[in-house]
């Protein structure tokens, strides 16, 4: 091996507890890269694999009821491959051991046994025979929470008939990746569920014999979407068609779109900040053991070294740190990403899905891991090797202070000379001063943007479930009812108070625009459901026009005054023109909103209810679920606690996994910035510092010149962090928001705390560290090195 | 006159690896109130191991130091640092003025903890460099730098001034100046004055001489009459 290698190995050694501390930080960043990309990947390559595979449709319909004598027209339509119809309805299951009534989705399976699109993937057991009525299979997530093997029985009211069916199988679909249950925004499996039944069995039951009440499309690839929807829509129209969607705008589909662009935000954002830092902390390491090796430099260039050689053995320095960050970061992202795969596959339902870490992603973590640290370095190596022998082997120049405001500032504020010894070294190494400081504040905007998720979802859960919905129980009715349905729940057991509710579809036009969505009657002085304002404050309901959720009315490009149109999906099936009277921020769902009475007005209708909601007395709650679940006109029953009860646990599971991962990064810059200032300013001020001992100052008065600069950075640099952390939360906020969720915004002064907390201990920590090596300087010979 | 430091017996070894350096082989010696002692010996003679280790900057193998009543031995490093802060000013070869302070601002740091010290103007107009009190280090020359130096160590009244080749780093015209502001202050103050140096001339300035070889004290020189450093060359 070279000298000159020989001497590489050395100086690495002799520096690793500062070279670790950097790669930790370079990891950081890759192992998110990693992370972040081989997940994304393994979702992405899953997902086409397992929708092709399963014949995932592309567009998707519901009617009323449309005879199946119009099938072969949807089939002959202009660029579509391949139709299917069939028979979607809802039910509410029995289930033993359980009080409150599950509700589940129900869905054909024609004669032939197998459909053509949107194939269920047999988990378990067998499927149905065709002759057989009563035979089903269930969704495997939901028979696994509750217990249905194959063989078992369970007690169903279809359509308000009650009937006893037979398990034979467990599947799980390319449609229901994500299955989630009316109201709620997490899966929650063991309320909600799939059921595929007989076609012939589920027309009976639903009165839909020769007909079908959804279609479900593959296109040609050719196909352009938007022209096979407007042609399906309009043959669809006479039956009830409640309008046709593309893929985007599946539910499940869409849930897993918004998950995987979450996940491409971060593999974007988050590894740049911890480069960034990385880079400086090369740059300043290394510039201070280039600094110190001048001599040797110089030594080196006397004796026959090229300043190539002597630039690239210092460049091979760095490398030796980014070759630990590197590996580091690519070994932990890959464990990580194996781990986020796996909680991945726990809440999406894939039948499989396995951990592809990218080898794009990985050989770029290398290179990108490489390339930081020979930039931060380049600035450093440069300076030194240009200098003439003769200059280099002479001690370098002594620091030249001079005089300005801080003089004045001292004098009138009385400080101490150990301050001004601070103040001034701050000012002289502005450069250094502004590593430490932006590194600081890059690690508290790192911990409140990941804070501030809890103060948003505490807000969200409070606005969903303590402001907009107090009600205990929502009845959805399978049919309109007159306000007499809202006396007679008045009631049933427990029963303290009764709201209707009344919803349709509908199809919302602004110009070239036009989204489906749900029409919400409201009334003024609803205890158990309200509508809230920016400001968290009731919303009293104008007297007309519509009131539009702030996203849907960014998307149709309307605002308060615009006329646009409203098509009735449902009957009078009429279309209106009204204007948009309101614009809010809704948390949860893309539904619009009328007050009552305009309305029912417009649909020259006496009030209907179709949802009923209630507040219940709990002790009476078992003997309600009871009625509900042998009332036949109740279609579906949303119990609100084990709702919230199942966003709540979702929370803790994930999201506090994440924050642990999150908020060790966000310390990790801190301690890499902090350790390695406090390490340079100990070499570079071990005669000054040593002096002051002899001089008669204590250990902790050094100390404080050691440590007190490096915390006064830290401490100003903690309100820039909070402003910083405030723009990625703002940032990470928009990002989290999907057509379905608009995520409120809320930073509490708590968060704000606690990231600052954290990092000023974790400075302080790896400050008093560092000041524990004063204590072991020997002042003696501290006092003849003469720099 | 009433000595206020003693060393008895002080022996000090180096250990470095497998090899052993003695460097101080039982030193006897006591230092008077206000006396001006030069330590003259060459280079590797123990000169600085015994300023260090009465200075309490070390401690020695064996043998005992005393400063007036107190043993430093038995002194715990708190009260060593403060012997040190209270007692002993320290003037150095390379100055050790910290580069960040301005003349005045590093006899300041001083005072600052001392407690009964000299205003740090009065300490600089001591040593002649009223004038040029708000200069960085790297604005002052060499010899002015020595003499903040001196200024810092005599501020805070010291009753030992421990100075460690303060003019081997000086051409002789400033050294003559920087022994001429020690003289001053070793006779305006009444500082027992411990000098170090392996430049035979200076001890012409001295009340006594010691004279060091081989870590031990050879002969010890009185001084009847001490010229002016102004007659000093070398």
């Amino acid at each position: 091996m070279r000298a000159l290698d020989r001497k590489l190995i050395r100086d690495l050694r002799r520096i690793w507890a500062q070279g670790l501390a950097i790669a930790l930080v370079l990891a950081c960043g890759l192992m998110v890269l990693v992370m972040a990309d081989g997940t994304l990947r393994s979702l992405d390559q899953t997902l086409n694999a397992y929708y092709e595979r399963q014949r995932f449709a592309d567009v998707f319909a519901s009617a009323t009821r449309a005879p199946d004598d119009i099938t072969p027209l949807i089939a002959g339509l202009e660029g579509v491959a391949q139709a299917e119809t069939r028979i979607v309805g809802a039910a509410i299951l029995d289930l033993p051991g359980m009080m409150e009534p599950a509700s589940a989705k129900v869905i054909s399976l024609p004669a032939s046994g197998q459909p053509k699109l949107n194939l269920p993937l047999l988990r378990a057991g067998r499927l149905p025979d065709p002759l057989r009525p009563d035979e089903v299979l269930l969704m495997e997530p939901f028979a696994l929470a509750n217990g249905l093997m194959p063989g078992t029985g369970v007690d169903v009211t279809l359509n308000g008939q009650r009937r006893h069916l037979t398990v034979t199988g467990h599947v799980l679909s390319p449609e229901f990746v994500y299955s989630i249950g009316p109201g709620s925004i997490m899966p929650d499996d063991k309320h909600f569920g799939i059921i595929w039944i007989n076609e012939a069995s589920l027309a009976a039951a639903t009165d839909l014999s020769g007909a079908f009440n959804d279609v479900t499309l593959a296109l040609r690839r050719e196909a352009d979407p938007r022209k096979v929807i407007a042609a399906l829509d309009h043959l669809l129209a006479p039956y009830g068609g409640t309008g046709a969607y593309a893929r985007a705008r599946q539910t499940s589909h869409m849930f897993l779109n918004s998950e995987m662009e979450e996940l491409g935000t971060i593999a974007v954002s988050m590894p740049p900040i911890f480069l960034i830092v990385s880079a400086f902390l090369v740059n300043m390491v290394l510039g201070r053991l280039i600094r110190l090796e001048r001599a040797q430099i110089g030594l080196l260039k006397a004796v026959g070294y090229s300043a190539r050689e002597i630039g690239w053995h210092y460049l091979k320095l760095s490398i030796g740190i980014g070759v630990g960050g590197v590996v580091l970061g690519v070994a932990s992202g890959w464990w990580a990403g194996h781990g986020m795969t796996q909680m991945y596959t726990e809440f999406f339902r894939f039948p499989w899905l396995i951990y592809v870490p990218g080898v794009r992603a990985i050989a770029l973590a290398v290179v990108l891991g490489l390339a930081t640290v020979v930039i931060g370095a380049l600035r450093a190596v440069a300076a030194s090797v240009g200098l003439p022998p003769a200059t280099a082997m002479s001690p370098p120049a002594p620091p030249v202070f001079q005089r300005g405001w801080v003089d004045g500032f001292g004098r009138l504020a009385r400080l101490r000379q150990t301050t001004m010894m601070i103040l001034r070294s701050i000012l002289r190494w502005p450069g250094r001063a502004a590593i430490t400081f932006f590194g600081v504040a890059a690690s508290v905007a790192v911990l409140v943007s990941c804070f501030f998720i809890f103060d948003t979802m505490d807000l969200l859960m409070d606005e969903m479930f303590v402001q907009s919905n107090r009600q205990d129980v929502t009845l959805v009715l399978n049919q309109n009812k007159g306000t007499v349905a809202a006396t007679d729940a008045a009631t049933l057991p427990g029963v303290r108070r009764v709201e209707g509710g009344f919803a349709l579809p509908v199809r919302l036009i602004h110009g070239p625009v036009e989204r489906l969505s749900t029409l919400q009657a409201r009334e003024n002085g609803t205890e158990l459901t309200q509508l809230l304002d920016e400001g968290g404050k009731v919303i009293t309901l104008p007297e007309n026009g519509l009131i539009l959720p702030e996203r849907l009315a960014e998307k149709l490009g309307v605002t308060v005054g615009s006329q646009m149109q409203v098509a009735l999906l449902a009957p009078p099936r009429e279309t209106w023109t009204v204007s948009v009277s309101a614009v809010i921020r809704q948390s949860l769902g893309d539904e619009v909103h009328m007050s009552k009475p305009a309305l029912f007005r417009l649909m020259r209708a006496d009030a209907q209810v179709n949802q009923l909601n209630l507040s219940v007395d709990p002790q009476a709650l078992p003997r309600l679920m009871a009625t509900a679940k042998a009332t036949p006109v109740i279609a579906g029953l949303i119990y609100w606690p084990d709702v919230k009860g199942q966003i709540d646990a979702t929370i803790n599971e994930s999201l506090r996994i994440m924050t642990v991962i999150f908020s060790t990064l966000g310390m990790l810059i801190a301690l890499g910035v902090v350790y390695n200032a406090a390490r340079i300013q100990l070499s570079e001020r071990a005669h000054e510092l040593a002096t002051l001992r002899v001089l008669g100052f204590s250990r902790g008065e050094v100390g404080y010149v050691l440590v007190g600069e490096i915390l006064l950075l830290a401490v100003l640099a903690i309100p820039v962090g909070w402003g910083l952390g405030y723009v990625f939360a703002r940032a990470i906020n928009t990002g989290f928001s999907t057509d379905i969720i608009s995520m409120p915004f809320d930073i509490r002064p708590r968060s704000f705390a606690i990231a600052a907390g954290l990092v000023l201990v974790t400075a302080t920590g790896s400050a008093f560290w560092v000041r524990r090596r004063l204590d072991r300087v020997d002042l003696v010979s501290a006092l003849k090195q003469k720099e | 006159m009433q000595p206020i430091m003693q060393a008895h017996a002080v022996t000090k070894v180096y250990k470095t690896g497998a090899v052993e350096v003695q460097a101080l082989r039982g030193i006897d010696m006591s230092l008077n109130a206000g006396e001006l002692v030069v330590l003259l010996g060459a280079s590797g003679s123990g000169k600085s191991t015994l300023l260090n280790i009465l200075g309490a900057l070390d401690t020695p193998t064996s043998g005992a130091v005393q400063f007036k009543d107190h043993e430093l031995g038995a002194m715990s490093e708190a009260q060593l640092t403060n012997f040190r802060r209270e007692h002993v000013g320290f003037v150095f070869q390379f100055y050790n003025l910290v580069p960040a302070l301005t003349a005045r601002e590093n006899v300041a740091l001083v005072t600052e903890i001392a407690q009964n010290p000299m205003r740090p103007e009065e300490a600089l107009e001591r040593v002649g460099l009223g004038h040029r009190m708000h200069h960085f280090p790297a604005e002052l020359s060499g010899g002015e730098q020595q003499r903040v130096a001196i200024a810092r160590a005599i501020a805070k009244r010291p009753e030992l001034l421990l100075c460690d080749e303060p003019t081997g780093a000086l051409d002789s015209a400033t050294g003559v100046t920087v022994l001429e502001a020690l003289v001053e202050v070793n006779r305006d103050l009444g500082a027992a004055t411990v000098l170090i140096t392996h430049n035979a001339a200076i001890r012409q300035i001295a009340h006594r001489v010691i004279h060091m070889a081989d870590g031990q004290i050879a002969r010890e020189e009185v001084i009847a009459n001490p010229v002016p450093p102004s007659e000093v060359s070398w």
